[in-house]
């Protein structure tokens, strides 16, 4: 008997054993339903694991278009024998509950909805090779949710498509399981669950990409020529992405050639050697790392700084300290980035928070970090990297490429007095010169050790306060060059919320809800550091400023509270980290709690 | 018309002058000086404008030796013992351009053992020199990697570890040049560095480079005293510029010549057993031998000219990649929306 219907509005989590080859079976779900014109996000909760371990992906639908994890599962796929209680007993009251009928435990829960899948049966029963009946099963429970939820077959065949790539055969075998299984739970199991999805055209205009793969994409727009880099994850799908994509889209008009260059280093100290090595010899340089990684990049990262060579740092977050949770995600490298190595060492800092962002900033990057001669970090987490989300297409840069202030021998001849820490200009940021350049008063000596502002090794106090100062300089400079806030704002609000990154669509979603309940909070979303005049401003004008972020010792409200220290007692930090995504009750209910208090 | 040159200066119009650097503040009597001293004479010689060569190090007394020749030529004093990474990323901005590298031993075979291996493996045409004086000189005198078992040094007592030989691991390493030789031999040093600056690939050269401040006793491996009484030069090295004629006749197996790629040729004449430096499979033998025998072979110990350099991998145009135009380097404009495509 079915009851009022819940449309478009719940999360599927799917149980399965690390490795069985599931997230075929997911992202086709997402990519289908996300045809359908729902907007759907997906996210995988893995293990640190390459088989055996249980992992899990959960599909929110959402009409509204709340794309944040959910505190809740109102669809459960269980796959996994060792999670099975586990998974029964998440499922919310009301909510359904799928399993493989070979998984020979008791349903004991009355208050939801269970139906079996002969997922063993119908995998026997496919064309699939035996070694292949173990991923093909998968297959069994998209069509089973197909149907039991109206998700339209021919979307499931989009997306199949598209998975395989047109690959004829793959499809054929894994829409075939599809099918059949829908025919059989067409025939065997009556519906008695309200969950169903609905075509809308909420997602026209839209795509679907993971952060990695729209930050390699916006680094190859940024026309980067040198990547060095290390795998670890949740990093490495970037650099793959890079080379997937660069040897299609970046063959020089002129000659057919390459016009970028890949290394895999040996280890991160060398993928940031390499990398700070291009970026002094000119290349728009890249290499992309995790917190294990960064460490080690520690030392290079404030040669840069101190020698003034542009480079892009990607860092995709993940669970720290040490190796931690390699494989969950995070915002607990704020701090390390925004002061990596020893001194008083300063970085400018991107933090995307949607994967159309992480395009966009994928290329800014490099503007950013030629024009202020530094390493430009681009911080963005596993959730954000790694799952694949709905988001704006990608746009064409509206700026023309800045290769900021560089002299070459034509420009070297009109000018007397070149120095390559001058600053003439007195923005902080002197001229550089490039290898080949063959002027002969184009070559300097770069180095970490003092130096003048002729690049000649000193060690006299005054220079170095000087050298410190402008650097200090170019610092503000870069303070009011960076991309601006965003802000929502809400009818009567007097209190705010701060955050950034992959929580976007966590606070937007607390935002409204809270706005529904009586409590109308701004939202400034940050996108740069160091913080802009913007942001001074915003937390002067509310009452109490929030600021929420995925680490445990609130690192951006440190940063926030040294910004404003006049109004640090306003500052209320709201910080979770457990490694799984934010979810929007987690706000709504920690910022109820301190109104309330 | 015969013009007359003028002799102060060499066939790119420069004096050597023009290929000096800052005034040394190493010690006086430091064997990096008398590399520093080599280079200068080498590059001149070889008529390289100082502009078509760039010079990497990483830190130590002999990494600082760069700021003491080619002021003219840029330059990169890196971090410790992770030059070859820098020189490796660097040089792909103009890969017409010379690299030198110049290192220590304690900042190649202790803290850069990795990129060192690393960047033999990759074949960066690069001359990567290790000035190997058996200490760490900067920080005033530990022992280093390459310091021979039983060394007693002041204040530091006895060295109780077998040391690292930097040519062994460089032929194990798979180097495309790998050489020895001996500061205090500065002709040795200027023909193998003229050799090294022809090879289009790595070229090791691992030169005994006496530490007078705190590892000069004569009985300590890297002192010069050492170096005069038990080297031993594996052949008398002349190099031969392009299109030069080999002025001196040597009789029949007497000399071996090996042809380098832009014309320029190695000759390598006798002077005690037959030595055939192309030959890796003999190498280990004959530096095991020396070692029991406490000689210090010095010379070219091995060159394969055949193996593609770093560069020759990557497909690149011909102009540096430092000087293409941004239409060269951002997608046109068309393509991003086969871009968005491509994302479902
Ligand atoms: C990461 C790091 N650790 C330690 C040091 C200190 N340090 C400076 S030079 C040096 C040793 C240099 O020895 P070597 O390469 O043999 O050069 P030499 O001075 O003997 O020519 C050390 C340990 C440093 N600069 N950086
Ligand atoms: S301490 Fe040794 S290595 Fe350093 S400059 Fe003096 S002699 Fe040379
Ligand atoms: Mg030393």
């Amino acid at each position: 008997m079915i009851t009022d219907s819940i449309i478009n509005d719940f999360s599927i989590t799917v149980g399965t054993v690390n490795g069985s080859g599931s997230q075929t079976s997911n992202l086709t779900l997402q990519r289908a339903l996300f045809k359908m014109g729902i907007p759907v996000s997906g996210k995988n909760l893995f293990p640190s694991n390459i088989q055996g371990l249980p992992t899990w992906y959960t599909i929110r639908v959402s009409k509204d278009g709340y794309l944040a994890r959910s505190e809740t599962t109102e669809v459960m796929v269980a796959m996994n024998a060792a999670t099975f209680a586990e998974d029964q007993a998440a499922v919310a009251p009301g909510g359904v509950f799928f399993y493989a009928d070979d998984i020979e435990q008791a349903i004991t829960r009355s208050d939801i909805v269970a139906y079996p899948m002969p997922v063993e049966k119908l995998a026997r029963e496919s064309d699939a090779p035996p070694n292949l009946r173990g991923y093909i099963a998968n297959m069994v429970y998209v069509g089973v949710l197909a149907h039991i939820l109206d998700i339209h077959i021919d979307r499931i065949r989009q997306a199949l498509d598209f998975h395989f790539n047109g690959k004829e055969k793959p499809i054929a075998l894994n829409y075939g399981v599809v099918q059949n299984a829908m025919a059989w739970a067409a025939e065997n199991l009556v519906k008695t669950d309200p969950f169903r999805v609905q075509a809308m055209d909420a997602t026209d205009g839209y795509i679907m990409a993971s952060g990695n793969t729209a930050g390699a994409l916006g680094a190859i727009y940024g026309g980067v020529q040198f990547v060095s880099w290390y795998p670890i994850t949740p990093a490495t799908s970037l650099a793959e992405s890079l080379n997937q994509y660069l040897p299609m889209l970046r063959k020089d008009p002129a000659t057919g050639k390459n016009t970028y260059a890949v290394i895999q280093a040996e280890d991160e100290l060398a993928a940031i050697g390499m990398a700070v090595g291009a970026g002094w010899g000119g290349l728009r340089s890249l290499t992309s790392t995790s917190g294990p990684g960064l460490s080690l990049m520690t030392e290079y990262a404030g040669m840069a700084y101190y020698a003034e060579v542009p480079l892009v740092i990607w860092d995709i977050q993940r669970m720290g300290p040490s190796t931690g949770l390699p494989t969950r995600t995070s915002q607990g490298d704020v701090n390390l980035v925004y002061y990596l190595s020893q001194g008083d060492t300063m970085h400018v800092v991107l933090l995307p928070g949607s994967a159309n962002e992480c395009f966009e900033f994928g290329w800014r990057a490099f503007d950013y970090a030629e024009r202020l001669q530094t390493p430009v970090f681009v911080l963005s987490d596993l959730d954000l990297g790694m799952n694949v989300w709905m988001t704006p297409p990608f746009e064409y840069p509206n700026t023309e490429i800045d290769r900021g202030k560089v002299l070459w021998e034509e420009d070297l001849g009109k000018i007397e007095n070149w120095g390559r820490y001058l600053d003439p200009d007195g923005d902080g940021i002197p001229y550089r010169t490039l290898p080949g350049n063959r002027h002969p008063r184009g070559a300097y000596f770069a180095r970490g050790t003092g130096h003048d502002e002729y690049a000649n090794y000193s060690e006299d106090p005054d220079v170095w306060e000087r050298g410190m100062e402008r650097l200090r300089a170019k610092f503000e400079t870069a303070r009011g060059m960076m991309p601006k806030p965003e802000i929502v704002t809400k009818d009567e609000a007097d209190i705010g919320v701060i955050a950034f990154g992959s929580t976007d669509p966590a606070v937007r979603e607390a935002q409204d809800h809270l706005a529904d309940d009586g409590l109308p909070i701004d939202y400034m979303r940050l996108r740069a550091l160091p913080v802009c005049d913007e942001v001074r401003d915003f937390v002067r004008s509310h009452r109490r400023v929030y600021v929420v972020e995925m680490n445990r010792d609130g690192q951006l409200h440190q940063i926030l509270s040294l910004e404003t220290p006049d109004r640090a007692a306003n500052l209320k930090s709201l910080s979770k980290n457990n490694g799984l995504p934010l979810t929007a009750d987690w706000i709504e209910g920690a910022i109820l709690a301190e109104e309330r208090k | 018309m015969v013009t007359q040159r003028n002799p102060q200066v060499n066939l790119v119009n420069l004096s050597k002058t023009d290929y000096r650097g800052d005034p040394t503040t190493l010690c006086q009597g430091c064997g990096h000086n008398s590399i520093s001293s080599q280079i200068i004479a080498a590059c001149y010689e070889l008529n390289i404008p100082p502009e078509k060569l760039v010079k990497f190090s990483g830190i130590g007394c002999s990494s600082k030796a760069p700021t003491y020749f080619l002021n003219r030529s840029f330059g990169f004093n890196g971090l410790h013992g992770r030059m070859p990474s820098l020189a490796t990323g660097a040089m792909f901005a103009d890969t017409t351009l010379i690299g030198i590298g110049m290192s220590g031993d304690g900042d190649t075979v202790s803290i850069g053992m990795g990129q060192f291996k690393h960047v033999m493996r990759r074949n960066l045409p690069l001359v990567y020199i290790v000035a190997n004086n058996g200490v760490y000189g900067l920080t005033k005198g530990q022992f280093s990697a390459t310091a021979e078992e039983g060394l007693a040094l002041k204040g530091q007592g006895q060295n109780p570890y077998m040391p690292i030989d930097i040519v062994w691991e460089a032929v194990v390493g798979r180097a495309t040049f790998v050489a020895r030789s001996f500061a205090g031999d500065p002709k040795q040093v200027r023909e193998l560095l003229k050799a090294a600056l022809s090879h289009r690939g790595i070229a090791v050269l691992d030169i005994i480079s006496p530490c007078v401040t705190f590892n000069n006793q004569d009985d300590s491996h890297h002192s010069y005293a050492w170096g005069r009484n038990h080297e031993i030069a594996l052949h008398e090295l002349a190099y031969v510029p392009p299109a030069e004629e080999i002025m001196v006749e040597y009789a029949e197996g007497e000399s071996k010549e090996v042809d380098m790629h832009d014309g320029s040729r190695i000759v390598l004449r006798k002077l005690g057993a037959d030595y055939d430096p192309t030959d890796r499979s003999k190498i280990l033998t004959m530096l095991e031998e020396a070692n029991r025998k406490q000689e210090l072979i010095t010379g070219l110990i091995y060159i394969n000219t055949g193996q593609k350099s770093l560069f020759n991998l990557y497909h690149l145009p011909d102009e540096p990649l430092n000087r293409l135009s941004p239409d060269r380097i951002r997608p046109p404009r068309e393509t991003i929306a086969k871009v968005n495509a491509m994302m479902f």
